[in-house]
């Protein structure tokens, strides 16, 4: 039960040349700079972008060289950058939209709502939310389509400071509350440390790294050890060649 | 009197119903698609706007006499011309009030962007299921402001009325072409009471279309 991807070709002057596979389970952040290719593989994941390769998500060929699903036939859930809500529908219509296509499957409308603090917002004109109060709306949307496989693209890059506050404990919530992998783009250093258990790197195209990191950081990790033993891991960790993330 | 008020409401709210089905997937292509000879098409379609009336009269007077090539497949069903019928005025009303339905919509279409239909797409919604539960919805401005648009176009249409038309009491005749013979025959009394009943409409139509922008203007962001 995984997700494995490999994608080569262009999109305008750019090249895009990757491989990796996604654990079942957990957030993997897909870091690099703007302009590194992490939003096309995004897209090409969910079928927006079409590029050469081969996608295997749970067992099922969504692409290969014969195999091109299109968007509406892969379970993808997709939060975009700027939440991007259908504009001439209420909250409610919007996180309804996917579910009332997808059908019934494991993400229930009320958890969901619960999951996310969306109760309060439910009858709310779009126009009227906050930047955060959006993104919420869009991920309740994206998981009632009943995901395999949840794509966010930096959620929080759009978002004011106070935004940024009030969203990101829903975001840690998430990986342990799904059961299902989720791939978050994202440049921004502390917010992957903060939510991510696995890292692929980017750079101009190409995966430049692939790492293991623990749920909120390196804290959370060595939070059960002593001070000595800590001190002891770091030196090993040098001595290995390690450096400490820029997280 | 009634009768040609009749007639003409009849050819105008026909021509809008029919133009409107016509024009969609005509302006959907146009918004849509990414190729430079799109334009082609869109000149094409644009035509009606700069052309003179009797230009346009003419050919389609050509176009339904009974030896055209477009008449001719439709002799084996009885129909020898479509010249000087209704039927003939509704055609000529649509090609004459294309564009007018087609820019409405293609602009409406334009400003709504892709991401709509990416965010539909990744929700499950096919192509078709999107175009109608998303696509259409978000452009009904544009549906709007191109129905009534064609609507008093319509009405106000004369060159090509008469040309195709001929003014035939009862079934040709419309207010525009009857304020012309009313003129013709000394009638100003007929003449300025159909005027100024086109005066007023052609008014609330405008007031109609600027309060539509002033909502559209406030409601967009």
């Amino acid at each position: 039960m995984s997700v494995s991807a490999t994608f080569k070709g262009r999109v305008g002057s750019f090249p895009i040349d990757v491989s990796f596979t996604l654990p079942a389970r957990g957030l993997t952040a897909l870091s690099g700079r703007s302009g590194a290719g992490k939003s096309t593989v995004l897209r090409c994941i969910a079928g927006l972008t079409r590029l050469a390769g081969r996608l295997v998500v749970d067992g099922e060929t969504w692409q290969d060289g014969r195999v091109f699903l299109a968007p509406h036939r892969r379970a993808v859930g997709f939060v975009f950058q700027d939440a991007s809500l259908l504009a001439h529908l209420s909250v409610r219509d919007n996180l309804m939209f996917g579910a009332r296509r997808a059908g019934p499957g494991p993400f229930v409308a009320d958890e969901v709502i619960a999951l996310l603090g969306l109760a309060p917002l439910l009858m709310r004109a779009t126009a009227n939310l906050s930047g955060g109060e959006r993104q919420r709306v869009a991920i309740g949307r994206a998981l009632l389509s009943q995901p395999r496989l949840l794509l966010m693209d930096e959620p929080m890059s759009s978002l004011d400071g106070d935004s940024k506050a009030e969203i990101l404990p829903y975001l840690e919530a998430l990986p342990g509350r799904v059961g299902v992998p989720i791939l978050y783009v994202s440049h921004d250093a502390g917010e992957i440390a903060r939510l991510a258990t696995h890292v692929i790197s980017l750079e101009a195209g190409r995966v430049s790294g692939v790492r293991d990191v623990a749920p909120g950081g390196p804290e959370g990790a060595l939070a059960g050890l002593s001070e000595d033993a800590r001190d002891r891991l770091a030196l090993a960790a040098l001595a290995a060649g390690l450096r400490p993330s820029d997280g | 009197m009634l009768e040609v008020i009749w007639t003409t409401l009849r050819l105008a709210g026909l021509t809008t119903v029919l133009l409107l089905l016509v024009a969609t997937p005509l302006a959907w292509w146009l918004a849509r698609r990414r190729t430079w000879w799109k334009e082609i098409v869109a000149a094409i379609a644009t035509l009606p706007i700069v052309l003179p009336p009797s230009v346009l009269g003419f050919y389609l007077l050509v176009a339904l006499a009974p030896k055209s090539g477009l008449m001719a497949p439709l002799h084996v069903f009885g129909v020898r011309t479509l010249a000087f019928t209704f039927t003939g005025l509704v055609i000529g009303s649509m090609v004459y009030s294309l564009p007018f339905a087609v820019q409405p919509i293609r602009g409406a279409f334009e400003a709504m962007g892709r991401r709509p239909l990416e965010v539909a797409a990744t929700l499950r919604a096919s192509p078709w299921d999107s175009f109608w539960s998303v696509a259409v919805p978000q452009a009904r401005r544009g549906f709007l402001a191109a129905a009534i648009l064609v609507f008093a176009h319509t009405i106000g249409e004369f060159g090509v009325v008469l040309m195709i038309g001929g003014s035939i009491p009862g079934r040709t005749e419309v207010i525009s072409t009857r304020i012309y013979q009313a003129v013709e025959g000394l009638r100003y009394g007929e003449a300025n009471l159909l005027s100024l009943g086109l005066v007023g409409f052609a008014f609330v139509v405008l007031l109609a279309l600027m309060l539509l922008d002033r909502r559209g203007g406030g409601a967009a962001r």
